[in-house]
């Protein structure tokens, strides 16, 4: 019984990694950028609900603050990305491993070192009993908004003309430039959707996780992984990687080894690899072969 | 194109010439004038959120100290810098004492780096002032001539909340659910705590070791709904401990919970109503003495929050080594050793005055258990628990809740 309910924890504990891991696949997909500064737009996300939320209240800040990440995003890609998505990705890498780090440390100066206080509302707060099985309201939510993500995600890439050139630009943007269709204003769009679900991410985590200024590096590294066992280019492949990565993790734990369970994730990445070097479901994609 | 390039480089030296001819006799003047003190804590990383206020604090006590006329007519310069981690620490160390000539060492949280600069500071016959490094190894096993510890032992932290805990029938004959961060803090606390639990008819339902990045602590919560165990023991640090609190109130898990290592701010990121339970703490911003309202009040002034317990370690071990360099009249390491080894006495903001004792460098002083106010009861962010007297008692010896020589021997070269 109590294995049953490490395994739908685990579950469920990818649906977090999922709203991080979406936006980092995007991006990297149709812009060939690596981003390593995704999880500071994460914290950012984070800290805007707290900011916000003092003021306005906990649902102002979840539907405020993912918005004005999401236009951080669109800055940043017009300002930087953009300069960067023909150059070598060493380059990109750079960039973005030092925005992280600006970013970080402009969140210390700025509120300070110490975590800040946030909770869940109370109206919010509580648990759902089925029969043994006990869960925080709260995490159910968490569920149903990265379910919800997805669902609006898979919508739009894959049911209406902007996913089409999306989808078109991943896979030959000169194609896509030689049939007229600049990709300019969609890497913004994708800059906007993948860094705004970041932001989402850390304002809905931001009740039950810590709020420091590097928090953003804490969850990252799970994001990435989730990203390479699900194989580049495919959306299924990042939402069945991010569960199998919790469920993993759930496992692990429910077995004893908790100490283990960030340990086990990377072997699983080594062996997906191994066997399949694009990932899960990863697409041939031409640019990169 | 070359012609104004070079006339520009060729200012430029000259510039620097000239600011060196005249800024070299004050630098010289200045170094003589000048005792500088390294400072070294995590300011990134786990521990981070607690370094910022030892930062904080190191600075204000050099600056009153300063404002007063400096140290036998010298004024201080604190020379600081982000620890990182146990590598980092130990190069650092080395650096500040090699190049910067510093008189002594202060700071540290983690107490694997801890154990790395006090490599260094033994090797190089230098003062060093724990101020945040709890395990009893430093004490014991890992104890030097040249390291003393304003921050309490892992003993003193589990005597002290044990206490109130067998007060509240919650020792013996119960059983604990232990979760203890990975690495040497955690280790050397869940050795201790295991002494304290056995000695006195408890029992262990499960010990968890959790990593110092874990965020999630869901399958933990689980496991530990399952146990059902009388009592929930945090061994925890840093970002892990709010992480812990804020998710334990989530599950609405009703076992009571205690924990053996404690920092002010990590419960006030928890907050109302996520943060409860028994802990032990060397010092807090609500104790009722006049120094510790002054202090509270100037930091508070200074910063727009009152100083958590890291910042009365890093105030008072910067204040007590000027102290000690005065009653001295030197900044000579082995001086101030042997200064400190005779006993000398410290006001630490509490009722009776503190020493370090000689057998392991340990000072010994008061420390308290705070109690989670219930949400209903809370006025302020800041205040949000109620305080035990001072642990031990006024008739009490301050040696009685330290470990005992058997319990950590400490054998000095």
């Amino acid at each position: 019984m109590l294995f049953l309910q490490h395994l739908l924890n685990g579950l469920l504990a990818g649906a977090y990694y999922l709203l991080i891991a979406l936006g980092l696949s995007l991006i990297f997909s149709l812009g060939g950028i690596v981003n390593l500064a995704h999880g500071a737009f994460y914290a950012i996300g984070a800290y805007l609900a707290v900011s916000i939320g003092h003021r306005l209240g906990f649902t102002a800040a979840v539907l405020v603050s993912p918005l004005i990440v999401g236009l951080f995003g669109v800055a940043i890609e017009r300002l930087l990305f953009r300069r960067f998505y023909k150059a070598d990705p060493a380059l990109s890498l750079l960039l973005t491993f030092g925005l992280a780090m600006v970013a970080e440390q402009t969140l210390r100066m700025v509120f300070g070192a110490p975590p800040l206080s946030w909770s869940i509302p109370q109206e919010l707060r509580g648990q759902v009993f089925i029969g043994d099985f006990v869960y925080p309201r709260y995490r159910l939510l968490l569920l149903a908004v990265a379910v919800a993500c997805v669902a609006g995600l898979w919508y739009l890439l894959q049911r209406t003309p902007f996913g089409r050139v999306v989808r078109a630009g991943v896979q030959n943007p000169d194609m896509v430039g030689a049939l007229g269709i600049s990709l300019e204003p969609y890497m913004a769009a994708i800059a906007f959707l993948g860094i705004g679900l970041a932001g989402l991410a850390g304002v809905m985590l931001a009740p039950i996780f810590t709020i420091h200024p590097a928090m953003g590096a804490e969850i990252i590294t799970s994001a990435f992984v989730v990203v390479v066992i699900g194989g580049l280019g495919s959306f299924w492949g990042v939402v069945l990687a991010a569960l199998v990565v919790g469920l993993t993790k759930g496992v692990v734990t429910a077995a004893g080894y908790s100490q283990y369970s960030e340990a086990a994730i990377y072997l699983l990445m080594l062996l997906v690899l191994l066997v399949r070097p694009r990932g899960l479901f990863g697409d041939r994609i031409q640019r990169f072969e | 194109m070359s012609v104004p390039i070079d006339t520009r480089r060729r200012t430029v030296v000259a510039g620097a010439a000239a600011a060196v001819a005249v800024g070299f006799p004050a630098l010289i003047r200045a170094q003589s004038d000048l005792i500088r003190i390294g400072h070294l804590t995590p300011r990134t990383g786990f521990l981070g959120p607690l370094g910022e206020f030892a930062v904080q604090a190191a600075d204000m006590a050099v600056a009153e100290i300063n404002a007063a006329g400096g140290v036998n007519g010298r004024k201080i310069e604190l020379l600081k810098e982000d620890s990182v981690n146990p590598q980092t620490a130990s190069t650092k160390a080395e650096r500040m004492i090699e190049r910067d000539k510093v008189a002594c060492i202060i700071g540290e949280i983690s107490s694997a780096s801890a154990l790395t600069i006090s490599q260094v500071a033994e090797r190089t016959r230098t003062l060093f002032i724990n101020t945040g490094a709890n395990s009893d190894e430093l004490r014991g096993k890992g104890c030097k001539k040249f390291m003393f510890h304003i921050e309490s032992q892992n003993s003193m932290y589990v005597k002290t909340c044990g206490r109130s805990l067998m007060a509240q029938g919650l020792v013996k004959g119960k059983k604990w659910f232990s979760l203890t961060a990975d690495y040497a803090f955690g280790h050397d606390l869940l050795r201790v705590a295991k002494r304290f639990m056995s000695g006195n008819g408890g029992d262990f339902a499960a010990d968890k070791l959790v990593p110092t990045d874990t965020t999630d602590f869901s399958p933990l919560l689980l496991e530990i709904r399952n146990a059902r165990p009388d009592l929930v023991i945090s061994n925890l640090a840093g970002n892990q401990v709010t992480n812990f609190l804020k998710q334990y109130s989530e599950f609405g898990l009703a076992f009571p919970v205690a924990g053996f290592g404690f920092d002010t701010a990590l419960a006030w990121a928890a907050g109302k109503g996520n943060f409860l339970g028994t802990w032990p703490v060397v010092w807090h911003h609500l104790i009722d003495t006049p120094a510790t309202k002054a202090f509270v009040a100037e930091f508070s002034k200074r910063y727009g929050r009152p100083p958590e317990n890291q910042a009365w370690g890093d105030y008072n071990a910067v204040k007590l080594t000027a102290q000690a360099m005065m009653e001295t009249k030197s900044t000579d390491s082995l001086k101030l050793v042997e200064h400190f080894e005779k006993g000398a006495k410290f006001g630490l903001m509490k009722t009776r005055d503190g020493y370090f004792r000689k057998a392991d460098h340990q000072m010994m002083h008061e420390m308290y258990t705070v109690q989670a106010l219930p949400a209903a009861q809370v006025r302020n962010a800041w205040d949000i628990f109620s305080s035990s007297a001072p642990v031990p008692g006024a008739g009490e010896s301050l040696e009685a809740i330290a470990s005992t020589a058997e319990e950590n021997e400490c054998r000095m070269a």
